[in-house]
């Protein structure tokens, strides 16, 4: 086989040959090593992954053949083998000549088993290589022995460091593209030294590499006499990673399912995140606090005495405790703490920019809550690593945040623990996963916030009103009718003897919310107020009427979320906007056509129109009066 | 220090994860079952998720009418093994017109195959499909998310996938929207042989040489498997020790000539071989490079 050192790693086929149990039962005892290479093409960071693939023999003969034919055809190293071609991928990036993706590439070794995750460059960088970072222990990064330390050195390592990984190779490649020669070894790593310790990292093991050639890759090369190892691969199949750190935390299991095949078992299914676990061993179910002893951990092949952190299992428990998915089953002399406000680390995913107050939801471990972001305490700049002022983050953009989340979750800081660290937001109305994130610490502590009880309830207000309560949210485009209905509908309501209280939106606005503009960030703002103002009314026992165009869908239904189930009643004063137009009672859509008015609904900023609304206004099809008899009905029906 | 997890541990510890995770958000989730040595190994790891209980969900084999009559059997038998309710569902339009390999080309795979598969998850309203593919068989399917996001028609568009980040899965969609699940993503060929191993997991005979009545066409050596086989000119089944690297349509997938009759000679010939597994398949081969591709985006797993 062409440029392949005869190193042992790799001879086994004799083994195989003669005794394939004996390789087998080898085989079957080996650890798995999960790693990202950080590089861009021109660093051959294809070229070394095809290496590896090659040197592993996971390259067959019909794929060699293809890939023989390919490099003759497009490849770039004239009439020998292009090994970046065999990492290539979909058949548009081909075409473009670029890859725009995260791929996963496997080989094995006599020690260990890996999963390359392989995130080029360009554009999209940031995104993905966090994403293919997340899940590893160790980044290789590459480096043009003929180019040394470049910005992109500094963007991947700050990268690798942000999320946590602890072992740093630094592949300084093409060395013989460079004579071999060790001053250039010496001064790329020399100079990365002084940034590595700049952003935190401490450790790192620097390699004098050639893919093409395939020098110190799975041994050491003649070529390097000075260099004493180790061999990449001799690294990646000896350094220490994975599970020993995580068993030595405290146990932590987040709820993923609970298992109830019948009434006499109830057991709860989940990954350890960390820790160990026996049988009798005191755990604490959080949130709620409960304490009780672990009973049996039940597989398909038999109880097992112990569990370790990475394992799957599922958990019986001594006593009958409330136990549900998103809870964590914990230490009970070491437990994860509760908090609802965070400072955390944002990646921002999605080509769509966040949006400061409006509400996404949280994913961590198997907790899903709603979370609001506030504007970033500041962005940083990943080829500097400045810190800048930032009223949003766009796709790609990194950057420190407050957040809050409606219930408070389980957690520890990322830096402590990844599973209850780390969380993705998600857009709740494309269901598109629009950030990661990091918790750093919480701002405060939401079991030392206790409500202050008071005696006199909601309820009671509400009996003594002789009335439920309920908030008529009624939405629609400017001048569709909203202010004149929902007038008519607390008249109607005054002469029931009904208590009610109407909230307009033009109103609101000369008080409550005159600090307000009509961006997006400042209407969802504006919602926010008015929904906590409602809420506080109909704690009170009022009928709560609001008349505001409340164009964005995801602020109705963080509304819908403050109240209890059922008060929350949407009207959808559904008046085409050519109608309402034509009415333009304000004259302000003559205005916006004009030009003159900016962010204006229907106009040059969206209407989200309700999509089940409780109840629907066709005003084209009936009079205010008729409309406000309708939804009298509904509400008192 | 030694981990106290091997490789196989954290595999299987994954793939129970991803199972157990797609249960949070779906309404009616399946799991297809194609029979081969892939899909045994999920149904297997399906089985440990979920144990004492059944899987929550059904198998669903869609049937071509062309598989091996030894898949039968052992789907038959699997299903009634892991208490699962079992559909096998035949594409009506494909069985009325008698759709066959032998006579329609790729007009099979595309009728049974693919438009069979989106007919039954329509007809059940299954939301979340688990499918046993795995990153490393082809070149197009390293990029593929565990999740993988289908529109309402079953459509795969590269840019609506989610970012996949540590083990968070966003399992959320809209109504008619459809995942794809792919829990074994991240195992290789040999990964797969050596736990059936370890895990002593029921798979097809065929993976094991045997002799049995083939005959030589177009390069690939075919097995008559029943008496549908068309014989040409000239033609006569010759007894071969052969065995099958995969297993689909039995006049579509080619057999390697073998004498590996156990487990661990299989593994042995695998490890020693020289081609790769989807060689024997047919279907990767039409429309060339990006045929893979092409029909992901078409519905095709």
């Amino acid at each position: 086989m062409p440029n392949t050192p005869n190193s042992p790693i790799y001879v086994t086929d004799a083994l195989i040959a003669e005794d394939i149990d004996a390789y087998l039962e080898q085989h079957q005892q080996k650890s798995l090593l999960r790693f990202i290479t950080c590089g861009s093409v021109d660093d051959g960071k294809s070229t070394l992954i095809g290496r590896l693939l090659y040197d592993s023999k996971m390259i067959f003969e019909d794929q060699l053949a293809a890939l023989e034919a390919d490099s003759k055809r497009v490849g770039t190293q004239g009439q020998e083998i292009d090994f970046a071609l065999l990492v290539d991928g979909l058949a548009a990036e081909r075409e473009q000549g670029i890859t725009i993706d995260v791929a996963y590439r496997f080989f094995t070794t006599e020690k260990r088993k890996f999963i390359v995750a392989d995130t080029p460059g360009h554009e999209q960088y940031t995104r993905n290589m966090v994403t293919g970072a997340s899940t590893a222990d160790l980044a290789v990064i590459l480096i043009d022995a003929r180019k040394g330390v470049l910005t992109q050195t500094r963007r991947h390592s700050f990268l690798a460091h942000l999320i946590g990984i602890k072992h740093i190779v630094l592949a300084v490649n093409k060395m013989d593209l460079v004579g071999y020669d060790k001053a250039v070894f010496d001064r790329i790593t020399l100079a990365y030294r002084a940034f590595a310790s700049e952003i935190g990292i401490t450790n790192f093991t620097a390699i004098p590499i050639s893919g093409f050639k395939g020098d110190n890759i799975t041994a050491l090369s003649d070529n390097t006499p000075w260099f004493k190892g180790p061999a990449l691969i001799e690294h990646l199949e000896n350094v220490e990673v994975g599970s020993a750190a995580d068993e030595a935390k405290p146990f932590r299991l987040p709820v993923q399912w609970v298992n109830r095949p019948n009434l006499d078992f109830r057991g709860f299914s989940g990954q350890l995140a960390s820790g160990k676990v026996k049988p009798g061993d005191a755990v604490r179910i959080l949130p709620s606090g409960k304490t009780t002893t672990i009973d049996r951990i039940v597989t398909l092949d038999g109880d097992l005495d112990e569990a370790v952190a990475g394992q799957s299992v599922t958990l019986t428990l001594a006593d009958e405790v409330d136990c549900s998915r998103g809870d964590v089953i914990a230490a009970a002399d070491a437990p994860p703490e509760a908090a609802d406000q965070f400072e955390a680390t944002l990646v921002w995913m999605a080509d769509e920019a966040m949006i400061p107050g409006r509400a996404y939801w949280l994913k961590l471990a198997t907790q899903s809550v709603s979370a609001t972001v506030q504007a970033p305490k500041y962005e940083i700049n990943v080829n500097t690593l400045d810190h800048l002022a930032a009223k949003t983050l766009d796709l790609n953009g990194i950057g420190v945040v407050e957040l809050s989340t409606d219930k408070p979750i389980t957690f520890e800081a990322y830096g402590d623990n990844h599973t209850l660290g780390g969380f993705i937001l998600i857009d709740k109305l494309t269901n598109a996963t629009v950030a990661a994130g990091m918790l750093h610490f919480s701002l405060r502590r939401a079991q030392n916030v206790h409500w202050q009880a008071t005696d006199i309830d909601r309820d009671m207000r509400a009996s003594l009103k002789n009335q439920r309560p309920a908030l008529l949210w009624f939405t629609g485009l400017s001048g569709s009718g909203k202010s004149t209905i929902a007038n008519l509908v607390e008249k109607k309501l005054h002469r029931m003897n009904r208590h009610s209280f109407l909230l307009d939106g033009d109103n609101v606005r000369h008080g409550l919310n005159r600090d307000l503009g009509f961006t997006e960030a400042d209407r969802i703002e504006n919602i926010r107020r008015v929904g906590e103002v409602a809420k506080l009314m109909s704690d009170a026992g009022l009928i709560v009427i609001t008349a505001f165009i409340s164009p964005f869908r995801a602020e109705r239904e963080m509304v819908r979320g403050m109240l209890p189930d059922g008060e929350f009643i949407e009207v959808f004063i559904d008046t085409p906007l050519a109608e309402a137009e034509r009415r333009d009672v304000k004259g302000l859509y003559k205005k916006a056509r004009a030009g003159q008015l900016k962010n204006f609904t229907g106009i040059d900023s969206p209407y989200e129109a309700p999509e089940n609304p409780e109840i629907r206004i066709d005003t084209t099809a009936m009079t205010p009066e008729e409309a406000a008899d309708l939804i009298i009905d509904r509400l008192l029906g | 220090m030694t981990d106290t997890l091997t490789h196989l541990d954290r595999l299987e510890a994954e793939s129970i994860h991803i199972m157990r995770e797609v249960m949070a958000d779906a309404a009616k989730p399946v799991m297809l079952y194609s029979v081969g040595k892939d899909s045994a190994v999920m149904l297997h790891l399906a089985r440990k998720a979920f144990y004492p209980s059944p899987p929550p969900f059904p198998l669903l084999h869609v049937d071509t009418t062309w598989k091996f009559q030894a898949m039968y059997e052992l789907r038959d038998r699997m299903a009634a093994e892991s208490g699962m309710d079992l559909i096998v569902y035949q594409n009506p339009e494909a069985k009325a017109r008698g759709i066959n390999p032998f006579d329609h080309g790729p007009l099979h795979t595309d009728m049974w195959k693919t438009e069979g598969l989106k007919q039954a998850l329509d007809l059940h309203g299954f939301d979340v499909a688990f499918g046993g593919a795995r990153r490393d068989e082809e070149k197009s399917r390293a990029k593929e998310r565990i999740f993988s996001f289908r529109t309402a028609t079953h459509g795969w568009d590269p840019k609506k996938q989610r970012p996949e980040l540590w083990n968070l899965y966003n399992a959320r969609k809209a109504k008619g929207e459809s995942i794809r699940v792919f829990p074994i993503s991240n195992w290789t060929e040999l990964d797969i042989w050596q736990y059936i191993a370890r895990e002593n997991i029921p798979i097809v005979p065929l993976y094991f040489a045997a002799p049995r009545p083939t005959v030589e066409r177009d390069g690939l050596l075919l097995m008559v498997d029943d008496d549908r086989f068309p014989l040409l000119p000239g033609e006569t089944p010759v007894q071969r020790s052969v065995r099958f690297r995969t297993l689909g349509c039995y006049p579509l997938t080619g057999a390697v000539e073998s004498e590996a009759s156990t487990l661990s000679e299989v593994i042995q010939e695998m490890l020693l071989t020289t081609t790769s597994e989807r060689q024997g398949r047919i279907i990767d081969k039409d429309g060339g490079d990006a045929s893979m591709e092409k029909k992901k985006q078409e519905g095709y797993f």
